[in-house]
């Protein structure tokens, strides 16, 4: 066999559908009818796992590093809550993808700062970026709300026909839709030749533009992605709570966001839906322990982590899963975390 | 004109203050290549040291500063023997990882500790106020700042340029293997220039506290302020960012006095310029490490 239909018949293999993943989606689903009393909170992982997802795009997969995801979030959640407040577009899911256009368009433009210079210049322009556009929310108050927020938004029934109700159920259904149909592209893309050339520009980028790769275009390409994915989730934010205010530029979310896909783990889509449902967990955990200092046992876990190691600690956390599967299959282990280091 | 010059005395003390806070961080971020997100910690708990030990305990105000500085270097040193040296080898995102998550547990400790609202420093009596020289408002706390700063970046330069250890220092971060060949303790050097970037940020908190305000959001709230200072200064001396929180520290204060309704704005737009023209910063060096 040739080395480059050895390749080619390896990211085939990966790209395929295992069963874990099925059974991973189906569990999801089912949660859906399993906890009826429990929408709003299911609600908010599913948001977070779809924006955690939109770093991974280019944190795990193109190895940018952004302390400022948060500006496409909150551009996406105030795009929504105007187009819905103002009546112009009124219908939630053609809102949903004006929002997440918005987000792009923003994307687009940053993308070009952002491939600039090295790590520590794009941790600091992404950072600017998110932080100039909370100054500016905070300055346009007659059109942004404010610190008060946009409020009194009234979303109309999805396609005309299925009302959000009070308990949250449309509003959960409607999220792990849309969540699971971009998860359907995310992973169609990243298993196309492109996600691979993603990765090679991560792994070395002098290399990957040596054997022909555009380096600077597919970093634009897959910023502005990544970009319209927070920018839905921002929308989906919106659209679920009915409120849009300024703490969706904040630098915590941010921050959080990188916490949460780095408990997931970088580079294979499902870390950052993991991740959210651990993280939000985590948070409840310790805001019924201490309400108003939980910020600082999640400081623990984040230093935590670093110290033990990623690769280490998710090779622990396998060790269980992995021991099951060669016992019962009686082959090598199936479920591994690839390596990843941005 | 005189209030031009009132404006640019307040921006210079504000620019001298900020540069004593983020100095430190130079050498980390800019020498060492770590991205220390938590500077800012440092600074704050050398505010509150100085803030408990002047209020509480009714030590004098001149003091306390010094032991704001030697605690802000104690907490360091034992955080940089402990945790910061495993970390000077990973990656980016380890480091920003780790530092975010020590700056929400500095946030919540001191809000657990000493409660959420912004805290003042008692001043001795011969600072408070202001006195006209040519018609221009000089506050004197501010004058004291810029006299102590002014003092410091002096010292820190001869430091650098002059002494025995300044030569170590450079030639470890120039080229850390060559460095330890020639028999330079290249950790050492790098703990005990971490312990005193502290104890300087300390002593700026504690000046800080003051005109900044200080609370337990002070490391996430001027974060950016610090990491300005350093990208935009570059890292190739101590001019650099000396410049950079002049700039910076003028261009706060004329912009919050002149177009008061954009905020931040100007601050952020200028910082994202910059980066875009000179990536390494407007006095750095062109070649990355």
């Amino acid at each position: 066999m040739s080395a480059s239909s050895d390749v080619g018949y390896h990211a085939q293999r990966h790209a395929r559908w295992h069963y874990g993943e099925v059974a991973f989606w189906l569990i999801v689903l089912a949660c859906g009818f399993a906890f009826p009393n429990r929408y709003l909170i299911m609600t908010d992982i599913l948001r977070l796992a779809l924006f955690t997802m939109s770093l991974d795009l280019i944190l795990g997969y193109a190895g940018i590093v952004s302390l400022g995801h948060a500006a496409f979030f909150g551009v996406g959640a105030y795009a929504a809550g105007l187009l819905a407040l103002h009546g112009i577009v009124t219908e939630p899911v053609l809102a949903l993808v004006v929002a997440g256009l918005a987000a792009m368009v923003l994307g687009f433009a940053t993308s070009f700062l952002v491939i600039r210079g090295v790590d520590l210049t794009r941790l600091m322009v992404t950072l600017g970026i998110a932080l100039l556009l909370e100054a500016l929310a905070e300055r346009f108050s007659n059109i942004t709300g404010g610190t008060d927020g946009l409020q009194g938004i009234e979303m109309q029934p999805i396609f005309g026909v299925i009302p959000f109700d009070m308990f949250g159920k449309a509003g959960f259904f409607y999220s792990l839709a849309v969540l699971f149909l971009l998860f359907l592209f995310a992973r169609r893309v990243v298993h196309s030749p492109f996600g691979l050339s993603l990765r090679a520009i991560k792994n070395n980028p002098l290399r990957a533009a040596a054997i022909g790769i555009p380096v600077n275009r597919r970093l634009i390409a897959i910023y502005t992605l990544a970009a319209f994915y927070a920018g839905i989730a921002g929308a989906l934010f919106t659209q679920t709570t009915a409120i849009a205010s300024l703490d969706v530029f904040a630098f915590e979310r941010s921050a959080d966001l990188m916490l949460v896909l780095v408990i997931g783990g970088t580079g294979y889509l499902y870390g950052g839906l993991i991740g959210a449902v651990v993280f939000r967990m985590l948070q409840e955990l310790f805001s019924t322990i201490t309400p108003q200092y939980w910020q600082f046992w999640i400081g623990l876990v984040l230093v935590v982590i670093v110290l033990v190691g990623r690769q280490r600690l998710h090779r622990w956390v396998l060790y269980v899963p992995n021991l099951v599967i060669k016992q019962l299959a009686g082959r090598k282990a199936v479920v591994a975390v690839p390596e990843s280091d941005a | 004109m005189t209030a031009i010059l009132t404006n640019l005395f307040d921006g210079v003390a504000y620019g001298m203050l900020l540069f004593v806070l983020a100095c430190g961080l130079a050498v980390t971020l800019g020498l060492m290549n770590f991205v220390n997100l938590a500077h800012g910690a440092f600074a704050m708990a050398g505010g509150y040291v100085c803030m408990v030990l002047v209020n509480r305990m009714g030590w004098p105000f001149f003091a306390a500063l010094p032991l704001a500085f030697v605690s802000s270097a104690a907490i360091g040193i034992v955080l940089e023997r402990t945790l910061y040296r495993h970390l000077y080898a990973r990656n980016h995102l380890d480091q920003v990882l780790f530092t975010i998550g020590l700056t929400f547990m500095s946030v919540a400790a001191v809000d657990y500790i000493q409660g959420s609202s912004r805290v003042f420093i008692n001043l001795p009596a011969a600072l408070q106020g202001q006195f006209d020289l040519f018609g221009v408002g000089i506050g004197r706390y501010r004058l004291m700042i810029i006299v102590i700063c002014g003092l410091l970046t002096i010292a820190l330069q001869m430091v650098l340029a002059k002494t025995r250890f300044g030569s170590r220092l450079r030639a470890a971060v120039d080229d850390p293997r060559a460095a330890s060949g020639l028999g330079i303790n290249v950790p050492q050097v790098f703990a005990f220039t971490f312990a005193f970037g502290c104890g300087l940020a300390g002593l700026g908190g504690a000046l800080s506290a003051e005109i900044l305000g200080l609370d337990p959001y002070f490391p996430l709230k001027f974060m950016i302020y610090f990491l300005i200072v350093v990208t935009v200064g570059g890292s190739s001396s101590i001019t650099g960012p000396f410049l950079a929180s002049l700039l910076l520290g003028i261009g706060d204060v004329a912009g919050k006095y002149y177009v008061p309704k954009m905020g931040p704005f100007v601050i952020y737009t200028m910082m994202i310029l910059i980066l875009i023209w000179r990536p390494n910063g407007l006095f750095g060096r062109t070649a990355a490490r």
